[in-house]
């Protein structure tokens, strides 16, 4: 069950990427996904793909980790191609077959398309297998910053992300026990018509609802007793350090964006 | 000896559904460097008590000082800095999300800077022999283990008082065991005083006194001898007696003769045999 979840898929390492300042490589997954759009040719898109398989060598994990990335969305992935081919109108026909025109403009966009998808999941995969979870929200914690002057409440954001993802494996642990105890009372799951299965999840998700706010009760209680009164005055235990190899990734996206807006036509 | 704990005459009522006191005229005292135990049936008012002592609960009458000072709305933070609380969940008060963040949360909510921090949580990591764990996520410690983090997490505030609230109680007879271990180490190297809310006999055999509640009010007071000698009334105390004690209690109910003296495990299923086999 474990495997399945986004946040248990941090692979720890040492290589370039992983070091790399959680801040720098939130920044630059997210300006990857905003620059991508500029890319329109063979050129930038030939551009970008080595840009990222640079980046999936440089963090030293196998690449069966972001094909396995990919397949949870290939049918998702497959009907958008399929609709871009089906109906981008274009002036080189290929293939006609009644309603059905295929023509080269469709097939080049269905493969940008294509391109664009997998990309971007690489490119976000690089960032949570090489970030620890924590590290990320003490990065959106950082970038969020800004936005405590407009009286958003950040400190309590970051702290309710932190204690999200503390609490996912134990929340997983108790579902599983939930569903035995269920299960030796006789329900089955994942068994039956649609119907049957929602209804089967009834009494796993109500036991899971009491015991999470039980849960919450107590550790607003021993959270009190340790002390915490709120985001003012306090210190922080964990530290981000920008250093110069930073620097040079954002330099590098930077370059990598205007090489885009060069090359693309 | 100096009272480092003075709770005086203090009760305390539960606004939900029943209004019986959870605590009725409770006075106690515990002394610099003492450790005290608190034994109870369920809902005798016990965890109600300790929550008391820092102020997580604030009685509807009486008075609780700590550290000399009077616990009220302006205290109530230094009273807490004072005293560490261990909880019966090891899961509830994990509030990090390793090892040493939470360790270093007390100290980030007391401003601490972080230079200070670094040692601090390695000093305390240490005293309970966590260090090497320093990196790991809760969801790979035991009870035992993460018990002993929440206690690293106390030490590390440096406070006078200590106090378990059935800290043991979730736990399996190795992590009680090494809990308690960790305690006394503790104590003794910080010179703290304990207070223990607890049904573990191993835990109420290590105070130097134990305290014995029934319906909201304590009932009796002495040493952990004293109170053992009581035999089955301890039951009823709240204790949780050794296996073979219990059955002996449950099969004396039926009017069955049991011997009077204490049996091991091995010791009651000989006599057993031999019983039935007799008949």
């Amino acid at each position: 069950m474990m495997e399945k979840l986004i946040f248990g898929r941090y692979i720890p390492g040492n290589s370039f990427i992983h070091r790399l300042d959680p801040r720098a490589k939130l920044m630059g997954a997210i300006w990857f996904i905003i620059i991508i759009f500029l890319a329109n040719n063979w050129l930038t898109y030939v551009l970008l793909t080595v840009f990222v398989l640079t980046a999936v060598k440089l963090s030293e994990i196998s690449p069966k980790f972001f094909i396995n990335g990919v397949k949870p969305l290939i049918w998702l992935i497959l009907f958008t191609v399929i609709l871009q081919i089906l109906f981008t109108s274009g002036s080189t026909i290929w293939f006609r077959f009644g309603p059905v025109v295929i023509s080269q403009e469709g097939l080049l966009n269905g493969v940008f398309i294509f391109m664009r998808f997998v990309l971007i999941i690489f490119m976000s995969t690089i960032l949570t297998l090489t970030t620890m979870p924590l590290s990320l929200t003490d990065a959106i914690e950082y970038l969020l910053r800004p936005l405590a002057a407009v009286k958003v409440p950040v400190h309590e954001i970051a702290l309710m992300l932190s204690i999200a993802l503390r609490f996912v494996p134990t929340l997983m642990d108790e579902t599983e026990k939930i569903m035995n105890a269920q299960r030796a009372r006789g329900i089955d799951f994942g068994e039956g018509n649609i119907y049957q299965q929602m209804k089967a999840i009834v009494p796993l998700l109500i036991p899971l609802f009491v015991s999470s706010f039980n849960r919450a009760e107590e550790l607003a209680t021993a959270m009190e007793a340790r002390g915490y009164k709120g985001g003012e005055g306090r210190t922080k235990y964990r530290q981000l350090e920008w250093v110069s190899r930073d620097t040079m990734i954002m330099v590098a996206f930077g370059l990598l964006s205007a090489a885009l807006f060069v090359l693309r036509t | 000896m100096s009272e480092i704990i003075n709770v005086k005459n203090v009760t305390y009522t539960y606004d939900d559904e029943d209004q019986r006191p959870a605590l009725k005229g409770v006075s106690f005292s515990i002394n610099k460097g003492e450790w005290v135990a608190i034994i109870g049936p369920n809902g005798s008012g016990k965890s109600t008590l300790a929550k008391t002592v820092n102020g997580l609960i604030e009685p509807d009458s009486g008075e609780v000082a700590v550290g000399g000072l009077e616990l009220n709305e302006k205290n109530v933070w230094s009273i807490r800095e004072m005293v560490g609380m261990v909880f019966q969940n090891p899961d509830n008060q994990f509030v990090g999300s390793t090892v040493q963040d939470d360790v270093a949360f007390g100290l980030e909510n007391l401003g601490i800077p972080r230079e200070e921090m670094l040692e601090r949580v390695r000093t305390a990591l240490e005293k309970v022999n966590m260090l090497e764990f320093a990196e790991r996520e809760p969801a790979r410690l035991s009870g035992g283990q993460k018990q002993r983090v929440a206690i690293a997490g106390i030490v590390a505030l440096r406070p006078d008082i200590m106090i378990l609230d059935e800290a043991t109680s979730m736990l399996d007879p190795q992590g009680r065991e090494e809990v308690l271990r960790t305690v006394k180490e503790v104590k003794e190297q910080e010179n703290l005083s304990v207070l223990s809310i607890t049904h573990d006999i191993d835990e109420a055999a290590a105070a130097n006194r134990v305290l014995v509640m029934r319906d909201g009010q304590l009932i009796q007071e002495g040493t952990p001898e004293t109170i053992f000698s009581y035999g089955e009334k301890l039951v009823e105390m709240g204790l949780d007696l050794p296996f073979p004690e219990r059955l002996k209690a449950s099969l004396k109910k039926e009017g069955i003769d049991v011997p009077k003296d204490y049996l091991t495990e091995e010791g009651m299923v000989d006599w057993l045999w031999t019983y039935v086999s007799k008949k």
